[in-house]
């Protein structure tokens, strides 16, 4: 967080730290179905480059306990032959890792240009006032986070949704969003449409 | 021209195993396998194949850097963190053809002598993933992939490695950085990876589609894919148009097809019969061009001489109802939020832009903001480790270049003057982060 000398200073707006620390959360350890695995990804990497399965010791952390936090990430640290300290880095890299606890549905709305264009920004809104919530913010229910991703990379199908990193929606229309959280909370998964590749004949 | 790379993603099951085969998958591989791994490399070379991931650079003179005599391991990393704002064409190919990537892949380590292929997939791509995971299997199970390949004696092994979402990955230092468990970060160049890159070992980076078009090469040879277009641009390409167009997608077309016969004929126009305003030709990183220089054919050589570059043919379509500030802010954010923070022009410069567009699209800008954003692009571009900084720097330099009037306007009058109805209607919801 820094200024050119020309610019305005203007601490309401602009001058707040962004530091994020890691919560420590609940003790974990890996289920055993986890750990078998993970040790199967292993296999995947040279024997002396066990850091390669950082990220996908990372997801299955996600995977169990819903997010990422300070003792997810000791518990695999030795595992890959790294410091707790190296795990953190990358953990606090990537944005498909969230460290705090996420609703059960985390809606990704794609917020870059070619959505945007077709938009991606109403969608947002439609949705964040559907919920009640702000993007970054989970619902009280706890069944819903709002979040905005950057290109999702399926350009012609704008606005895009990924939901939970895997789930897709394509083609949401602004006016279609807030029927679509009451499809969910109806029908779960089934309310997505997917990937027009895989569903279109 | 028939379409090559995207003839059979139409049919039901165009990606699977025996659909694939029955339609020439692994031809290619067959082939190659019987000539030596330096005629494959001449013959992508004589090919003049140029990669199609951004940077156009042709891929056999990238794979004969790659180190021969070394007793280290060599690699294929394939870049399939395809994350360029405006880019779905590799997303195509591999949910609905994985088979000829992995076969590109294949002939890609046959040909520098590698025995492992990575294929680094954005983590966003989970359900392309899943078809790709359940694909290879069956490759594996076919002999296509795995140990004494087709009766060759030829080993090689195909990984697919999951991203987490980060655009820097798509840098090739940086997702070798990525690949080995680290933040995705650019190194210093050089050396290069061929010579030092995945795991300290040599190592190809090459682009999806750019693999894909490999077991044609070998197929039909050089002077067929030369032929396909122009000069030193040839064989298939695929172009991604989106935006305000009637048909948003992917279309296969050679070099020689112009940007207004993509963006009119086969995107279908301009969405409601609307002025056509600004084409971003190559993905969001390179400079934008307007109606009147959109009659030159789409290769990487007639984009550049026409100042933008053909990039990631990533096409975004702008019509006239688009505010250009908000355009530049709108990437802005994307790129001040995608920097990976190595380099501190463009990790500061970045952000510092992102507020000034940010101001000027409020309303609340002052006239000398516009030069201050031309000082911080110009001090951004060139001045970090990788083309970052350059991309990063790119649509507040261009949209200032073409259509200052606008920016001045949004001072003069201290709102947006280009209001549209598909925009938000506050303003955007990043200003809180």
């Amino acid at each position: 967080m820094s200024f050119h000398p020309l610019m305005i200073y203007d601490p309401a707006k602009f001058q707040q730290s962004e530091r994020d620390v890691v919560t420590e959360g609940p003790p974990f350890t890996f289920t055993p179905e986890r750990r078998a695995k993970l040790d199967e990804l292993l296999t995947k990497y040279p024997p002396d480059r066990k850091r390669s399965a950082v990220l996908a010791a990372l997801y299955l952390v996600q995977e169990q306990q819903g997010y990422l936090t300070g003792n997810g990430m000791r518990h695999i640290a030795p595992l890959l032959d790294l410091t707790p300290a190296e795990v953190e880095d990358v953990a606090t890299y990537y944005v498909m890792f969230y460290r705090e606890p996420v609703g059960k549905y985390v809606l990704q709305v794609c917020r870059t240009l070619s959505c945007a264009l077709n938009g991606a920004e109403r969608v947002t809104e439609a949705l964040s006032a559907k919920l009640g919530i702000g993007v970054g913010e989970t619902d009280p229910s706890g069944m819903f986070t709002l979040l905005e991703f950057e290109c999702l990379g399926a350009c012609d199908r704008a606005p895009v949704l990924m939901v939970n990193n895997e789930l897709w929606h394509e083609c949401l229309k602004p006016e279609e969003a807030g029927k679509l959280v009451d499809e969910i909370k109806a029908r779960g998964d089934a309310a997505f449409n997917g990937c027009h590749l895989r569903v279109e004949k | 021209m028939e379409p090559i790379l995207t003839k059979y993603i139409k049919e039901p099951n165009s990606y699977t195993l025996d659909f694939s085969v029955k339609h020439g998958a692994y031809e290619g591989l067959k082939k190659a396998l019987t000539m030596p791994p330096n005629d494959v490399i001449e013959l992508v070379k004589a090919s003049g194949l140029r990669g199609r991931g951004g940077a156009g650079f042709p891929t056999g003179m990238k794979w004969q850097f790659v180190l021969k005599d070394t007793p280290l391991p060599k690699y294929i990393a394939c870049n399939a963190d395809e994350s360029e704002p405006g880019t779905f064409k590799d997303h195509v190919l591999m949910e609905r053809n994985p088979h000829s990537l992995f076969e590109g892949c294949l002939i890609g380590c046959w040909a520098i002598g590698a025995k492992v292929a990575y294929i680094y997939i954005r983590g966003e791509f989970y359900h392309v993933q899943q078809v790709m995971e359940a694909e290879l299997a069956r490759a594996y199970a076919a002999g296509y992939v795995g140990r004494n390949i087709l009766g060759t004696g030829f080993d090689c092994d195909i990984v697919i490695h999951r991203g987490a979402g980060a655009y820097e990955a798509g840098e090739e230092t940086a997702l070798i950085e990525s690949l080995e468990g680290k933040r995705a970060q650019p190194r210093i160049k050089p050396p290069f990876p061929a010579v030092e890159g995945l795991y300290n070992c040599p190592t190809a980076v090459n682009n999806v589609e750019t693999l894909c078009n490999l077991p044609p090469i070998v197929l039909n040879g050089a002077e067929w894919f030369t032929s396909l277009g122009p000069a030193k641009n040839g064989g298939p390409k695929l172009f991604c148009l989106s935006g305000h167009v009637k048909k948003p997608g992917v279309y296969e077309a050679p070099m020689t097809i112009t940007l207004r016969e993509l963006i009119y004929e086969r995107a279908g126009g301009i969405r409601d019969n609307r002025k056509l305003k600004a084409v971003i030709p190559g993905g969001s990183s390179v400079p934008i061009l307007l109606d009147h220089q959109l009659d030159i054919p789409a290769s990487f050589d007639d984009v550049a001489k026409a100042g933008s570059m053909l990039g990631s043919a990533g096409i975004i379509v702008m019509d006239e109802t688009t505010c250009m500030v908000w355009a530049a802010r709108n990437l802005l954010y994307f790129y001040k939020h995608e920097s990976c923070g190595k380099c501190t022009p463009c990790r500061e410069g970045g952000d510092w832009l992102w507020k000034i567009l940010t101001r000027i699209e409020a309303g609340e800008g002052v006239m000398r903001d516009i030069d201050l954003l031309v000082s911080i692009g110009g001090n951004i571009a060139g001045k970090t480790l990788c083309a970052f900084g350059d991309a990063a720097a790119t649509p507040a330099l261009t949209t200032v270049k073409h259509f200052r009037e606008e920016f001045e306007a949004h001072v003069r009058e201290g709102r947006c003057t280009v209001p549209a109805d598909w925009r938000a209607a506050t303003m955007p919801m990043a200003q809180a982060h």
